[in-house]
């Protein structure tokens, strides 16, 4: 275990003294994170110099970044894998199987029924099915990054979970939609 | 990708000094809450450990948050001011909050408002167009809502002043959750204006759930619904040992306990068959309108008498149901802003454990009614919803003070409403999402699309619609001076900066290069520096010896202070130096001490700079030593497992 310190370089994980793994203990991440913030918060600050305040600006604003990173599943593999090395292409690799994009095309086509047909009841049926999928893909992603190593298939699965990612945010604005 | 990756880890002791021994207990630093409402303001300060509301001027608590302004130059706030609203309605302000941070267009209600508003040309607008912020004619000139603002907040500087018996510390200025970015930076330039200096612009449900929270040590997940007289709010909070985490947060900064003396107005014009009031009669009826809403609170039926300046009289009855009727669709907005701040913390109203009321227009029974309906629970009223936002600000004051008498917590709130920037085809494109824990930071890429593009203009907005046009327009800014370059090699990198008032700042670089592109940022609805500096000279020109005595009074604390920490540090973890490095702190601590006696406070900057970076060092390795500790003290056993 390496003293840990606060150094603004350093990768996310061994700011919150997490090994680096996909799989990670989110009570422990978040009794860290709250240490931590009672440590660097700007509000312990408040009384002192200007140049006090904005560095304590500085470290609260990266403690809430890797937070937030480590406790999103798919933002914690991106980045994880971007810490191997790995290029995700997420940018200019949308090669997808067939059957994955044909089904992409059913929830876009049920949410925006559900939209039109005011149906919260259907949205809420397809968040549940949503969050299954994700869930799933989540554990394999797990399994690859994790036990496998294998890295190429992990990027194909954050390729894909970013379309789920997409689906939730437009459930989300279907359900504010309807709601006048 | 680090926001803060370019920044250099520089620091200096009184950063890390100990919670809870910045201080000593008998240097008791003044600091106070301030709920500056839109009906009622307030000031409250914590004395031996209980938060108090302090009196103003005319004895009270509660100051009206009405500003009148006289031909001869003088300035009259509160009570006296709102006795007079009816008959000198122009020059007599309320309910000016409404006004922050808004342009003209916003103010939907102009023709039943009795006031001469003047638009102001936005300063970032290239045509000139009447994008600024609204300002109101008066016998005295024409004076803006931060300047307004800041008269309700020199009266509360001045009683609490007087009440604690010394100069101010800092002040904590409580702003509804759902203000914008615009609204926020109006407040705090009309709080710069009265002379305070501002610890923390905290939201007003936040600053509910903190008296409220500690008060009953809560635990479990809270909603704050917060209806004052212009503006609502809903906050859902964590609240788990000591730290106070607001999950999510939604409003309506344009609904209040105003609008349901509008629609009693209203229904008194239709009633009379009237129409085209003057000023004075306009007041008189909305004043007479709020009588009866408070009337109704109690009574099933009220009277409303009145005689119009035309010499009409008028006289209807107004029932509770009939009232409900006309304000059914007011009370019904305040619910599409409690299901989406559900939604977004991903939470159904099962999962919330306790409902606080707060402002006082939740004792209406029409909107303890339909919250109780929504949650399905009675909500919380153990504490009185005019007070309880300056008594939690209060107690944060006295936390950021360096007072921590009432113990040590954390507050973890977030951004309200998403910021982005605008994009091809007037679109905007969100870059830091609501509900953003802050402080936060995004950093955005940008290039160039024509071949020596040296400049690049930037529009910053605020909402959650898809067009520019239905957003806030924050600011418009020029990246000037990038290299000249072929059409897309330019990599500018622009950073949105949220800091923990809730207030956003922009900084661009140009990466390839590293030039730090000139950039100006123009406020849509704010006040620039220069104008700021403007009123201050304006208020303080009288003033200017008073202001160097308090320059050297604020070093000279800030150097004690300085001091006992470093001394504090050096007992406590001096074996983390060596013994020239140890010297050289001395030598500097005993410089600083010398300077003290020095009236010139420039000379004590100096040394508080010296010591500051004699202590550098120090103070990582005592960082260090924390963190390591924070890391280490509760799961050493889970972490060596890994």
């Amino acid at each position: 275990m390496q003293p840990a310190s606060f150094d603004f370089q350093q990768n996310y994980f061994d700011l919150f003294g997490l090994a680096q793994f996909c799989q990670v203990d989110i009570t422990q991440l978040e009794q860290q994170y709250r240490a931590l913030q009672a440590l660097v918060h700007p509000d312990k600050s408040a009384h002192l110099p200007d140049a006090e305040q904005r560095l304590a600006m500085q470290r609260a604003t990266l403690v809430n970044e890797a937070y937030q990173t480590l406790r999103n599943p798919l933002r914690r593999a991106r980045y994880l894998l971007s810490l191997h090395g790995v290029d995700l292409q997420e940018e200019n690799n949308t090669v997808m199987p067939p059957d994955f994009l044909l089904a992409q095309m059913e929830w876009r086509e049920a949410i925006s029924e559900a939209q039109r047909t005011r149906d919260a009841t259907a949205l809420d049926e397809l968040e549940a099915r949503l969050q299954r999928e994700t869930r799933e893909l989540e554990n394999r992603l797990t399994v690859k990054i994790d036990t496998e190593k294998n890295y190429a298939a992990a990027a194909e699965l954050v390729r894909k979970l970013r379309f789920m990612e997409k689906l939730a945010e437009e459930i989300h604005a279907a359900y504010d939609a309807i709601d006048l | 990708m680090h926001p803060t990756d370019q920044t250099t880890a520089k620091m200096a002791l009184l950063q890390i000094s100990e919670p809870g021994l910045s201080t000593l207990p008998h240097q008791h630093r003044l600091a106070v809450g301030i709920d500056l409402g839109t009906t009622n303001s307030l000031v409250a300060t914590v004395r031996n450990g209980i938060s108090v509301v302090l009196d103003n001027e005319s004895g009270g608590g509660i100051l009206p948050s009405v500003v009148r302004y006289l031909a001869d130059g003088s300035i009259v706030v509160g009570e006296a001011a709102q006795a007079m609203q009816n008959e000198d309605a122009t020059n007599t302000i309320v309910s000016v909050k409404r006004f922050m941070g808004r342009g003209l267009k916003d103010v939907g209600e102009i023709s039943r408002l009795p006031y001469r508003f003047v638009g102001t040309p936005s300063p970032s607008a290239q045509e000139g167009s009447q994008g600024g912020m609204v300002q109101i004619r008066t016998v005295a000139g024409v004076k803006s809502p931060v300047e307004v603002s800041a008269e309700i907040l020199k009266v509360l500087r001045r009683s609490a002043e007087t009440a604690l018996g010394g100069e101010l510390v800092g002040a904590v200025i409580t702003v509804p959750a759902y203000f914008d970015d615009a609204q926020r930076q109006a407040t705090k330039d009309a709080a710069r204006l009265a002379g305070l200096n501002v610890l923390r612009l905290l939201n007003e449900p936040t600053a509910a759930a903190i008296a409220y929270g500690l008060d009953n040590a809560a635990e479990g997940i809270y909603a704050v619904y917060d209806l004052g007289g212009g503006t609502f709010d809903i906050s859902i909070l964590r609240l788990s040992r000591g730290v106070f985490e607001v999950m999510s947060t939604n409003g309506d900064s344009a609904l209040g306990g105003d609008d349901f003396d509008q629609r009693i107005h209203c229904w008194l014009l239709e009633k009379n068959h009237l129409s085209a009031l003057s000023p004075r009669d306009t007041r008189l009826l909305l004043t007479h309108a709020r009588a009866a809403k408070e009337q109704l609170t109690a009574h099933a039926e009220t009277h409303i008498t009145a005689i119009l300046s035309t010499g009409e009289a008028i006289d209807n009855v107004l029932t509770r149901g009939e009232f409900h009727a006309i304000s059914q669709n007011l009370v019904q907005r305040t619910l599409q802003p409690l299901r989406r701040a559900l939604r977004d913390a991903k939470l159904n109203v099962a999962g919330i454990k306790g409902v606080v009321l707060v402002g006082g227009a939740t004792r209406m029974p029409q909107i303890r009614h339909a919250v109780e309906e929504f949650f399905g629970q009675t909500p919380l009223t153990n504490l009185d919803p005019d007070k309880v936002v300056a008594l939690g600000a209060a107690i944060q004051a006295n936390l950021l003070a360096g007072n921590r008498s009432n113990g040590d917590w954390l507050l973890l709130d977030v951004i309200p409403l998403s910021l982005g920037i605008e994009t091809m085809g007037g679109l905007a494109e969100k870059i830091i999402p609501r509900n953003s824990t802050i402080p936060t930071a995004r950093a955005q890429e940008f290039t160039t699309f024509k071949d020596g593009q040296t400049a690049m203009s930037i529009h910053v907005v605020q909402g959650e619609r898809e067009l520019v046009s239905d957003c806030r327009s924050l600011a418009k800014f020029e990246l000037r001076g990038i290299p000249p370059m072929v059409a897309g090699a330019a990599r500018i990198r622009v950073t949105f900066q949220v800091d923990a008032d809730g207030l956003l700042n922009v900084s661009a670089r140009e990466m390839r290069s590293g030039i730090e592109a000139a950039i100006t940022v123009k406020p849509s609805y704010g006040l620039s520096d220069a104008e700021i500096t403007h009123m201050l000279q304006d208020s303080t020109q009288h003033a200017q010896d008073d202001m160097q005595a308090r320059a050297r009074r604020e070093q000279q604390a800030e150097a004690e202070q300085l001091l006992e920490a470093v001394q504090h540090a050096l007992e406590q973890d001096g074996d983390l130096l060596r013994e020239n490095e140890k010297n050289r702190i001395e030598e500097q601590m005993n410089i600083l001490r010398n300077t003290l006696q020095l009236a010139d406070h420039l000379a004590i900057k100096r040394a508080i700079t010296a010591l500051n970076d004699a202590t550098v060092g120090f103070a990582q390795a005592r960082m260090d030593k924390s963190v390591a500790h924070v890391l280490t003290g509760r799961n050493i056993a889970e972490l060596e497992v890994k």
